[in-house]
């Protein structure tokens, strides 16, 4: 290959000893499966995070914001004092919080896409939902870090779970596969939207009605028919009533049934939809 | 490898796909057999990326075949991407992680066990010379350590064609000699590589077929001495002291060389199609005694301009309007 043109300058080309012994080809691995991919897409996210910890900060200031505003904001005016209210709130504010923070999930595959990294992945022989849901399985991690945030600073502010711990830790879950159900949405747009400003802006229309517009923070008794119709089939308002119901220990199945026919809508319309998005990048 | 040498590493017909109205591609035929590199040859916006983006499956044509080691890149796409790696003109990498956490990711999607993946990484980056930034975020390497970088994640399992979409553009001299030399250690040992270029020395360096591209169609396929030849052997480029001196000089030229004499934009400078080592120091010893100042002469090969200007009549305008397409 190299006979030509090196007489301009004069040199034989070198090739480099060791570079050929490690391009000397060897046996390549046979393909690994689906779910061992997804977890090397899941340790990639865990390093991001251990390089670039500033993007815990969403994780962690979100929720402490949120708990302390709405407690101490709403807390006199609608149960009389925060204490009293936060025993109501608590579960729904950490709802409210995890469903925010899924928003991420869209701009980390947005970035993914911009900086060219994505190509690397789709040149590749891999099981390709993985790249998606690896990164997945690394949100997971920050939304029970958010939500260990929330539950603490709740039970300092006096929040006192009548289903105690199994109760908290069974909403956590229920709220872990609700977010990971959701976040398919995030991917799905992370890849439709050019830009992280527009994503962010499509995200936030989307995530401020379905979350405040929900029994969140107040009765939707009092509201007007056509709102309270809105709320009362919104997935947030049965997810945040089934989270009261365990942390309390007063839990009605239906809510929690309802919640997982939304995740399951959620994967089966956007999953798909996400994979198709995924494979016509262009 | 038998096998291999029957049947070519890249085949392509009636290539096309359009971008809106941009016809990025239009109709590109190539045959690339196994072992060798073969060099894509073509201004900004020409459809290199494109076509290379096909190739490596990550665009579906909008009309045409390609077949890569005998597998068809829209029915076997998988089969094509177990036997290829691309090298893109952007980051292929993960800027956040490390240069060895970025192999050993690679390494660990292909399959390789977590010792294997450590010690395939650390036997990279010692080969290329990155052993020092192992642990270095990649966003810190610079531009020449970076390109090495892409191209080490592209061969942690040795692919049978890889594909360097301008590999060295923007990189110093030295960097791009780094390079150089991977890819002909890649070549010896037996993978077929597909270049894209904007440099016809580099082409002239590596590839033993280049293809000119423009307007996303093949203009000229061949040789480097064979698309030198089309456009007359070389050139010699002379710089005067003044100016005004110009007019004649060229005359001079012209009578001597019997070629024709380009005015370059720089008002001292011409260029004259002839690599006649003779005729050519014979006309500059007759500019010299005929009182013209002389500054600088050199015989070189013909650029990508002149092969451009011969080939298609005008010169290789940076069609940077179109890039954004390209890379879309």
């Amino acid at each position: 290959m190299t006979t030509h043109s090196d007489h301009l300058h004069g040199t034989q080309p070198v090739v480099d000893q060791k570079l050929l012994a490690a391009i000397s080809s060897q046996q390549r691995p046979s393909k690994p499966g689906a779910m061992s991919t997804s977890l090397t897409f899941g340790w990639r996210a865990l390093l991001k995070i251990k390089h670039v910890p500033e993007q815990l900060f969403d994780v962690t200031m979100f929720p402490v914001m949120f708990t302390l505003m709405f407690t101490f904001l709403f807390g006199g005016a609608l149960a009389g004092s925060p204490r009293e209210y936060v025993q109501h709130l608590l579960p729904g504010i950490l709802v409210l919080t995890v469903t925010m923070i899924t928003m991420y999930t869209g701009l980390g595959i947005n970035k993914d896409i911009r900086k060219g990294v994505f190509d690397r992945f789709r040149s590749l022989p891999i099981w390709r939902p993985a790249v998606l849901v690896g990164a997945l399985f690394g949100d997971v991690l920050r939304y029970t870090l958010a939500s260990l945030i929330v539950i603490g600073l709740g039970l300092l502010l006096g929040f006192r779970p009548d289903g105690g711990a199994v109760g908290v830790i069974a909403a956590v879950a229920l709220l872990l596969v609700f977010a990971f159900s959701l976040s398919w949405i995030w991917t799905a747009l992370g890849m439709i939207m050019r830009t992280e400003e527009s994503l962010m802006a499509v995200s936030m229309m989307i995530l401020f009605p379905l979350t405040f517009i929900s029994n969140v923070f107040v009765d939707p008794a009092t509201m007007p028919g056509w709102l309270e119709a809105f709320v009362n089939v919104n997935p947030i308002t049965h997810l945040s009533t089934a989270s009261r119901g365990l942390m309390h220990g007063d839990v009605d199945t239906a809510q929690v049934s309802w919640v997982f026919i939304a995740c399951a809508i959620f994967v089966a319309v956007f999953g798909p939809l996400t994979m198709r998005l995924f494979r016509k990048k262009e | 490898m038998t096998q291999l040498d029957s049947i070519p590493a890249i085949e392509t017909s009636g290539l096309v796909k359009h971008f809106g109205e941009t016809r990025a591609v239009d109709g590109i035929d190539l045959t690339v057999p196994a072992g060798t590199v073969f060099g894509v040859l073509g201004p900004n916006g020409a459809g290199k990326t494109t076509a290379v983006r096909i190739l490596a499956t990550l665009l579906e044509p909008d009309a045409g075949h390609a077949r890569v080691l005998g597998h068809d890149i829209r029915r076997e796409a998988d089969a094509v991407r177990s036997r290829v790696s691309l090298t893109g003109q952007f980051a292929s990498v993960d800027e956040d992680l490390s240069g060895a956490e970025n192999l050993v990711l690679i390494a660990r999607l292909l399959g390789y066990s977590k010792t294997q993946s450590k010690s395939r990484a650390a036997e990279l980056l010692d080969a290329f010379g990155l052993a020092d930034a192992a642990g270095r975020q990649v966003k810190r390497y610079s531009g020449g350590m970076r390109r090495r970088m892409d191209i080490a994640a592209s061969i942690v399992a040795t692919p049978d064609v890889l594909f360097l979409d301008e590999p060295t553009t923007g990189l110093d001299p030295r960097s791009r000699n780094q390079v150089w030399d991977i890819v002909r250690a890649l070549v010896a040992g037996g993978t077929t590589v597909l270049l894209t270029t904007q440099y016809l020395d580099e082409a002239d360096q590596l590839a033993d077929r280049i293809a000119v591209i423009d307007h996303g169609k093949v203009i000229a396929e061949g040789t480097s001495s064979e698309l030198k030849a089309s456009v007359g052997a070389g050139a010699v480029h002379i710089r005067l002291r003044e100016a005004e001196q110009r007019p004649t000089a060229e005359k001079l030229l012209m009578d001597h060389l019997g070629v024709d004499v380009y005015l370059e934009h720089d008002p001292v400078a011409l260029t004259a199609h002839s690599a006649d080592a003779g005729l050519v120091s014979g006309a500059i010893s007759e500019l010299t005694t005929s009182g013209i100042d002389v500054t600088e002469f050199s015989l070189g090969q013909p650029t990508l301009d002149e092969v451009f200007l011969a080939l298609t009549g005008r010169p290789a305008e940076d069609e940077t309007d179109e890039t954004t397409e390209e890379t879309a």
